[in-house]
């Protein structure tokens, strides 16, 4: 009789230690085909889109409507005070407003004597919900509530609130997951607004407490980048669209080098407190390699 | 057929507590790991063959929705499984020493794992900041979750092996 698989009585049972070799076996080889493809990912994401992804949904809009409730509760006096400051905050911004538009006015007539183009291209967006975070305190990722049945895939570049937020790097029919820009695998290719310089900005788990990224790699031979620059996604990405806000720097330093700089960056977005997400359905253009 | 129903349920529910509500409860961006708890005590009350099979699913399912490639936390939680399930010999219901001991020492492994594959191998060093700032806060978490998950788990497989006898008997 074969010491892998003894016959008990009718049935056929496997030792756990010879389960577990093979278990192992087969984990290792998924390692390996999923680390260069994505084979599997199409079948267990559809499988899990329709098993996991309902639940997170009712979940999510539960908890959501409990915290909304609690927090209609605390905050109608602060709302009164804030309406009432809004409310002149609103004339004059009207004011102000009103001005901005003649200005805006005179530019495009002066525009379209000079015959340029817009300068910023405007974005086709979606609209998603956070469902879920990651399981793990290592690394920062989420998923939303749409997926390639709304039109995503992979690549898909994800604002909330006027900056950058991540991209998404796994689609389902009515999911997807979003790994965001303070991840500590991310790494994103960025500029200052100002000089145009690059940089690269990178996720770091020691700095996701105090809300901050680091960029690195700064060449800035003319010391003209200071604190408090913008800094927006790069020309040069090839995942992510240009010009999307990514934060501000807040402290620069000299590399030992002494050729390049490093820092911190503080985001625009406030991944504390994230609900909801706009999707950006337009891709970055690359050129194929053939 | 009634225990894999009864454990998908478990696995499932767990998974989905573990991404949506203790997101809502983490402190200091820290959340408790069900899923270890989930496999280590299935493991040690179930024994080695159990515990692996449920590691390999509950890592699975981490795995397709956050890792990125499949079979890393498939991997490390049905080692840990295997490992409760040795300890399946020396375990008693009435004892809580033994499960509390083992879920911590579980998560502890599981972290330095992490930060060994994940971390340490991309060149972060400082293991005592990460050691103190993710891995003990969230066994310490893990183990508050425990003193109310766990008695759970353990009704419902008392319950389940009560049956599984009253039927076995059935047939003699």
């Amino acid at each position: 009789m074969s010491p892998v698989i003894k016959r008990k009585g009718e049935r056929f049972t496997l030792s756990s230690k010879y389960l577990l070799l093979i278990l192992t076996i087969l984990c290792t080889l998924m390692m390996l085909i999923t680390f260069g493809t994505d084979v599997f990912n199409r079948p267990f994401n559809t499988v899990v889109g329709y098993v996991v992804v309902p639940f997170q949904q009712g979940i999510g809009k539960l908890g959501g409507w409990l915290s909304n409730r609690s927090e209609e509760l605390v905050q109608i006096r602060t709302l009164l005070d804030e309406n009432a400051r809004l409310k002149e905050e609103i004339a004059s911004l009207t004011e102000e407003n009103t001005m901005l538009q003649q200005d805006k006015y005179e530019l495009n007539t002066l525009r379209q004597l000079m015959d340029l183009s817009e300068q910023y291209e405007e974005y086709n967006k979606v609209g998603a919900r956070i469902i879920s975070r990651d399981s793990g305190n290592w690394y920062s990722s989420f998923t939303i509530d749409k997926g390639t049945d709304d039109g995503l895939c992979i690549d898909m570049n994800v604002i909330a609130g006027g900056g950058l937020v991540g991209r998404i790097t796994s689609v389902g029919p009515n999911w997807s997951k979003v790994t965001s820009i303070i991840s500590d695998n991310s790494n994103v290719s960025g500029m200052t607004l100002s000089t145009q310089d690059n940089l690269i900005v990178s996720g770091d788990l020691k700095l996701m407490a105090a809300g901050c990224i680091t960029f690195s790699q700064l060449v800035d031979s003319q010391n003209m980048v200071v604190e408090g620059d913008k800094v927006v996604t790069s020309n040069i990405s090839d995942k992510f669209l240009p010009n999307i806000l990514i934060g501000y720097i807040s402290r620069i330093d000299k590399d030992a080098n002494n050729l390049t700089k490093s820092g911190l960056i503080v985001p625009a977005v406030d991944f504390e407190h994230l609900g909801e997400v706009l999707v950006i359905t337009d891709l970055k253009q690359t050129v194929s390699e053939e | 057929m009634l225990r894999k129903v009864v454990v998908a349920i478990f696995v499932l529910f767990s998974f989905i507590l573990q991404c949506s509500v203790f997101d809502k409860l983490a402190f200091a961006g820290i959340i408790p790991n069900l899923m270890i708890i989930l496999t280590s005590s299935f493991g040690f009350m179930r024994g080695e063959k159990e515990g692996l099979i449920i590691g390999f699913f509950c890592g699975l399912l981490s795995d397709v929705f956050f890792g990125n490639f499949l079979g890393f936390y498939a991997l490390v939680l049905m080692y840990i499984g295997y490992l409760n399930g040795k300890f399946s010999r020396i375990f008693y219901p009435e004892d809580i020493k033994l499960p509390i001991a083992l879920i911590i020492t579980s998560d502890l492994s599981y972290g330095i794992l992490c930060y060994i594959l994940l971390f340490m191998l991309r060149g972060k060093f400082q293991f005592g900041y990460y050691f103190s700032h993710v891995i003990l806060p969230e066994a310490l978490y893990t183990i508050v979750i425990t003193m109310f998950l766990y008695p759970v788990i353990l009704k419902v497989n008392e319950k389940l092996e009560a049956r599984e006898k009253r039927r076995a008997q059935k047939f003699v």
